[in-house]
């Protein structure tokens, strides 16, 4: 009872605090370039404490740099950035509350797994035992017990993955970077560290920051995401957001598989201007006889190309203008073929107005 | 038409008999492996061990005093005549000097080398390497002569002080006890001066190979984890760049060991174990003893090697 009660209190007393001051990272205006390169351009950015943030871009859209940038191994050329608050320009890395999982883990190759997570503890000047007892729980937090006196060459890749994992936890940093940490591994095994990263994120509390070209993971694990295009940031929002509506053809086609409506051809086949997405899985196949539905907009096509994924069958359509692309569940009773005339249908709804930019 | 011109068989036979003993040490690597490596390890086992052999062999025959010819039995009277205050004053002298050399030139060389392995890209890399190794262009002899007249009372060095107003400053290094001299020319300093500057590449080039071998990634997980520069050079770089150190070093130690030319040209007049193997084999005719002398660096090295293994220095290879 005593002991609820006082996390209780510590709960209510850091409250006001949290509430009074709930971004963890703020970016105002901020831009590192690389001689005549523009890394990053005037980028604003508000991260809220406790959120799993992903920052989602191709290779070179400056996701990484600012990464970076909040780590502290880049100063910004011009802007402002902020970590709880506190300014940061002119803080050097080992000055700041923010730990680093690094792309290729950066394991110390001369030290045991142990030595390697108990670093920060040991720069710190904590005492042996001590930081060796704490070096084993964060060890434990990621599952990964019995390999204390290996060293990282000894171990799998998913294994120096939970290694780098624990060092930079170890220090119960306020911010954890995550620098495409899952980029190395396999399939299986990368789709067991999102579902555990989640997992870990939402016990621990800490601020994640995310970076990642895999736009399935971005939005598998992310509560808010960013998605970057040549040092800018095109798109803020929750990934329901970003993916139901893509503010421009770029994260159309880049977050998730898109069918971009040009102006002409919604014109011609919804009878809208401007334009707009359209998600494959969005559209369905209607039978001769079958009513296409009352808000619904109905076109006929000849199906160029067909192929089995498994759970679904992805299938292009010529239509009148252009090339659809229709994504079928794979249980269906009579399989399509190429060459066939197939009439297609889909809600007004699902069609999605876009910036023309 | 043109595709009948290209053979149908999945498998083409025949060529030359290069061609079939090509096909042959392609198929088994290990052949080839001892095609390749057996004259290298012929020529060392029989010239290289075979002459080391002969030496330690050698050491242990004595000179006989009347004849001054060399008596062909075992003996460790050789060795005894080595660890003579005299001789021994020969060893101390030179594993002293060659210490020396050693700690100076890795704290010369590893901000050298740290630079051109973190920073230098393209052209000043270029220009690094260039300068790194021109000195080693030019004749070993003509650089210490070279260096003998800048050290001289009458060379460059003296003119420099005396420019500056600093004469006071030189004379108070050539009065210190022991490492100093009439003039730098003719003094240990002088002598170690010299061994720095000409042993100096050495050192560099395999620190720079060592830290070149150091992702930066690790040096920025440092500073993220909270390592002060200085604590991220004593946790990750120095550890990881021990090897090419203790490389280095094994370089810069041993040939300053054995080296007998430098000691002879500049500096003073007192022997070096170089010197003394030279002057044993030669004049005083007394191979025994110069055959134990060249044990002596052998020895040593062992010892470093095996000190260097205990420390951990190799185990970050």
């Amino acid at each position: 009872m005593t002991l609820d009660k006082a996390v209780l209190d510590s709960v209510e007393a850091a409250q006001p605090e949290a509430a009074a001051n709930p971004i963890a990272v703020r970016f105002q205006q901020v831009a590192r370039h690389f001689g005549t390169v523009r890394a990053v351009d005037a980028v604003d950015i508000e991260i809220r404490a406790g959120e799993f943030f992903a920052m989602l871009g191709p290779s070179g859209s400056g996701k990484t740099t600012c990464l970076r940038l909040i780590a502290g191994f880049e100063q910004p050329d011009r802007g402002h950035i902020e970590i709880f608050g506190e300014a940061v320009e002119g803080v050097p890395a080992y000055r700041r509350n923010v730990n680093t999982v690094f792309q290729d883990y950066a394991l110390f190759p001369h030290m045991t797994v142990l030595d390697n997570v108990a670093y920060a503890l040991r720069v710190r000047g904590m005492a042996r035992g001590e930081r060796h007892a704490k070096a084993r729980k964060a060890l434990a937090l990621v599952r990964l017990e019995g390999y204390d006196d290996r060293r990282p060459v000894q171990l799998s890749g998913g294994q120096r993955q939970r290694v780098a994992l624990a060092r930079a936890l170890v220090g119960e940093p306020k911010v954890l970077l995550l620098d495409e940490p899952l980029g190395a591994l396999d399939l299986k095994l990368r789709e067991q560290m999102q579902v555990e990263l989640k997992e870990l994120q939402r016990r621990l509390g800490i601020t994640f920051v995310f970076v990642t070209h895999d736009q399935g993971e971005a939005l598998s694990m992310s509560d808010r995401l960013a998605v970057f295009n040549d040092g800018r940031i095109v798109q803020v929002g929750t990934p329901e957001e970003v993916y139901d509506r893509p503010r421009n053809r770029f994260v159309a086609g880049f977050v998730g598989a898109s069918n971009v409506l040009e102006p002409a051809v919604a014109e011609a086949l919804c009878g809208r201007r401007g334009l707009y997405s359209l998600r494959p899985e969005r559209i369905a196949l209607v039978g001769p006889g079958e009513a296409a539905g009352a808000e619904a907009v109905a076109v006929e096509g000849r199906i160029d190309s067909l192929q089995f994924h498994g759970a679904t069958r992805r299938l292009t359509v010529a239509v009148p203008g252009a090339t659809l692309v229709v994504m079928l569940t794979a249980a269906l009773a009579r399989p399509p073929r190429v060459g066939e005339v197939v009439r297609l249908a889909w809600p007004r709804a699902a069609l999605q107005a876009m910036d023309e930019s | 038409m043109a595709d009948a011109a290209l053979p149908l068989r999945a498998v083409e036979s025949g060529g030359g008999l290069l061609r079939r003993l090509s096909d042959l040490l392609v198929t088994r690597p290990r052949l080839m492996l001892l095609v390749l490596l057996g004259p290298p390890l012929v020529w060392l086992g029989v010239v290289y061990l075979g002459a080391l052999f002969a030496l330690l062999l050698q050491s242990f025959f004595s000179i006989d005093e009347f004849s001054g010819l060399v008596r062909r039995e075992f003996t460790l009277r050789t060795y005894g005549e080595l660890l003579q205050p005299a001789n021994l004053d020969i060893i101390i002298r030179t594993v002293t000097m060659a210490a020396s050399v050693t700690l100076a030139s890795a704290a010369i060389a590893f901000p050298i080398a740290y630079y051109a392995a973190r920073y230098a890209r393209g052209r000043w890399k270029a220009l690094f390497y260039l300068a790194v190794m021109l000195p080693l262009w030019s004749s070993y002899l003509v650089r210490v002569y070279a260096w003998k007249l800048i050290l001289a009372k009458e060379g460059i060095v003296t003119w420099i002080f005396a420019e500056l107003h600093l004469t006071w400053l030189l004379d108070g290094i050539l009065a210190l006890p022991v490492i100093g001299g009439p003039s730098l020319s003719i003094s240990y300093l002088g002598t170690f001066l010299v061994f720095l500057y000409i042993w100096l590449p050495f050192m560099i080039l395999p620190i720079q190979a060592a830290l070149e071998r150091v992702p930066a990634s690790l040096i920025e997980a440092s500073g993220d984890l909270g390592a002060t520069p200085r604590q991220a050079f004593a946790t990750v770089i120095l550890p990881l760049a021990l090897p090419g150190v203790v490389a280095g070093s094994i370089f810069t130690f041993s040939l300053t060991l054995g080296d007998y030319i430098i000691p002879q040209i500049v500096g003073s007049s007192r022997l070096f174990i170089g010197q003394a193997v030279y002057t044993h084999q030669g004049t005083a005719g007394n191979i025994p003893l110069a055959a134990a002398f060249t044990v002596v660096p052998i020895v040593i090295m062992g010892f470093y090697l095996w000190g260097a293994r205990k420390l951990g220095a190799f185990n970050a290879l």
